[in-house]
């Protein structure tokens, strides 16, 4: 029991420890690859290709006045910045990272909790966090923050049908709510994914709810809650400061678990996508080792004088983490965490290549998408998965 | 432990449904309903229903709630002023409250004896798997008759606002 605490506390602060950083180095990402779908460096002056901006950027917006508005709801406007992040980082707590893990002859779940209902949950809360925007727009005294809550209410609510039911067809075929034992029934190869697995891959139920997705947590084709040029900045029009971050936090972190969630649902979690025998387990050894021969490469024939230095020395650290996913050791939950991260990471790295290609939709045009199309094409997939599922069974 | 949080979430359930009627705010209702589903939510979890307190959430305060915050914003509705009670109202209330919640008492413990009592955690039907075999199964005809009902009410509010745009 004691060491049952011990455990989570210590599972607990490496889960948010590790989730506010990449909160952080998100938005560095973003705007680093948005520069470069637009051809210019992004930032770039706060350390090396701006890798300290996150920083600069906490300690600008912790010191920033923080100006309150006169004729707000005081208790609302203040609770609602709080209600967006709590309910945004509440949900991290039932996705699974990966399997078992053993240290010391204590093993544990790469995962704070199990619930028999962990799909739900997530549900759940997610539906729950339209009210930190749908608060702090009528709050804020402010009609363009009121236009963006009441934006944010209507969106959420039509496009968390199309995505519920998107949801509903890979749980059967993987006939649980469990997340842990949803990525377990998808073990073996990538076509056992429930992306591609038969007797019907779920390939529509996954763009719908990618699409749904990008809807629930107000991006870019989807931000009409924030549309700057109609809105100011929507429902955070009124805030400054740290509770204008925590807005900006709470959308980064749904848009970490929402992509997980698409993993966990759809691509087959922590599992490699071929097995180990056919050599999936230096699949990162390999990676890691590329990316540090070029930098060393470019380390050699440095392209301005400050690389000479830190080019090298990245490719070195690159090939050291090349190394350590040769140690038997560590190999049975660093490679699942690799396959984790890296699929995450891909359908983040979609979020933010749509930022940069697509312009945003129209109102009616958003709303005409999922009621006649998106909500009609995931019921229709719906069907006819239950019925094949139940014919083949 | 059990006791000890059906309390709190009971108590705070009750606290929040008296505080539904008391403000006089539209929007302050609304979050004192949302405390009440969100409190439900936990009550059922308590008696082991995880699925029915899932969908309590996912429901009534993901979906029907947005829906009523949603329609007070878009109406823009203003804090609404307290009438003055009528003198039968004063003299009447509290002494028929309890008469009605003695009644209720004693109905309830008619009907469901001591034996019946509810256990926590003694519940094991509540998973998502019994709720559905229960509903295809045993309650097949009342579940098929309440979509129906939904939907003729659907059609028929489609209906009205059409006439009204008429």
């Amino acid at each position: 029991m004691d060491s049952f605490i011990v455990v989570s506390l210590i599972k607990t602060v490496m889960v948010f420890a590790v989730l506010l950083t990449t909160l952080a180095y998100l938005q560095w990402v973003e705007r680093k690859v948005i520069a470069h779908i637009q051809v210019r460096p992004g930032p770039y002056v706060v350390g090396p290709h701006g890798l300290l901006q996150p920083l600069a950027d906490v300690v600008k917006l912790l010191t920033k006045e923080d100006v309150r508005p006169p004729f707000v709801h005081k208790a609302l406007y203040l609770a609602a910045p709080f209600m967006a992040m709590t309910l945004a980082l509440m949900s991290i707590c039932v996705i699974p990272f990966g399997p078992v893990i053993r240290v010391g002859g204590v093993s544990t779940w790469m995962q704070l909790t199990d619930l028999n209902i962990g799909v739900l949950f997530v549900l759940a809360i997610s539906s729950m966090g339209v009210y930190g925007v749908a608060f702090a727009g009528w709050a804020s005294n402010n009609k363009y923050a009121l236009l963006g809550g009441l934006r944010s209410s209507a969106q959420m609510i039509s496009y968390e049908l199309p995505m519920s039911i998107a949801i509903a067809s890979p749980l059967l075929l993987s006939n649980t709510l469990s997340l842990r034992t949803l990525v377990e029934s998808q073990a073996g190869s990538f076509w056992h994914w429930n992306v591609l697995r038969g007797p019907f891959p779920q390939i529509f139920a996954f763009v719908i709810f990618l699409i749904s997705a990008f809807a629930e947590t107000n991006r870019i084709p989807f931000d009409l809650p924030e549309a700057e040029n109609e809105l100011v900045a929507g429902y955070h029009t009124e805030y400054s400061s740290m509770k204008f971050a925590s807005f900006f936090m709470a959308e980064y972190s749904n848009m970490i678990t929402v992509s997980s969630m698409a993993v966990l649902l759809f691509l087959g979690g922590w599992m490699a996508p071929w097995p180990v025998r056919y050599g999936s387990s230096i699949v990162p050894t390999v990676v890691f080792a590329f990316a540090g021969l070029i930098a060393l490469y470019h380390g050699v024939h440095p392209a301005r004088r400050r690389e000479r230095y830190s080019l090298p020395a990245t490719g070195i650290v690159f090939l050291a983490i090349a190394a350590i996913f040769l140690l038997p050791i560590v190999q049975t939950w660093l490679l699942p965490l690799f396959w984790f991260c890296a699929k995450v990471g891909a359908i983040l790295f979609a979020f933010i290549w749509i930022r940069g290609t697509l312009p945003r939709f129209r109102y009616d045009q958003l709303m005409g998408f999922t009621w006649k199309f998106l909500f009609p094409a995931a019921i229709l997939n719906l069907l006819v998965t239950g019925f094949l599922v139940a014919w083949v069974s | 432990m059990d006791v000890i949080l059906f309390l709190v979430f009971a108590l705070f359930a009750v606290a929040c449904a008296i505080n539904v009627v008391v403000q006089t705010h539209p929007i302050a209702s609304a979050i004192s309903l949302i405390g009440v589903m969100a409190s439900l939510a936990v009550l059922y979890l308590l008696l082991g229903a995880e699925f029915i307190a899932a969908a309590q959430v996912i429901v009534y305060a993901g979906a029907i709630m947005v829906l009523f915050v949603f329609v007070i914003m878009l109406l823009n509705a203003g804090a609404e002023s307290k009438s003055g009670r009528s003198l039968v109202a004063q003299a009447l209330g509290v002494p028929s409250l309890v008469a009605l919640l003695g009644i209720l008492a004693f109905f309830v413990q008619r009907l469901f004896p001591r034996e019946s009592a509810t256990h926590f955690g003694g519940f094991t039907g509540g998973t998502a798997k019994a709720v559905g075999k229960a509903l295809f199964t045993t309650y097949l005809l009342p579940f098929e008759a309440t979509s129906i009902l939904i939907l003729i009410a659907i059609v028929g509010a489609i209906v009205l606002a059409y006439k009204e745009m008429d």
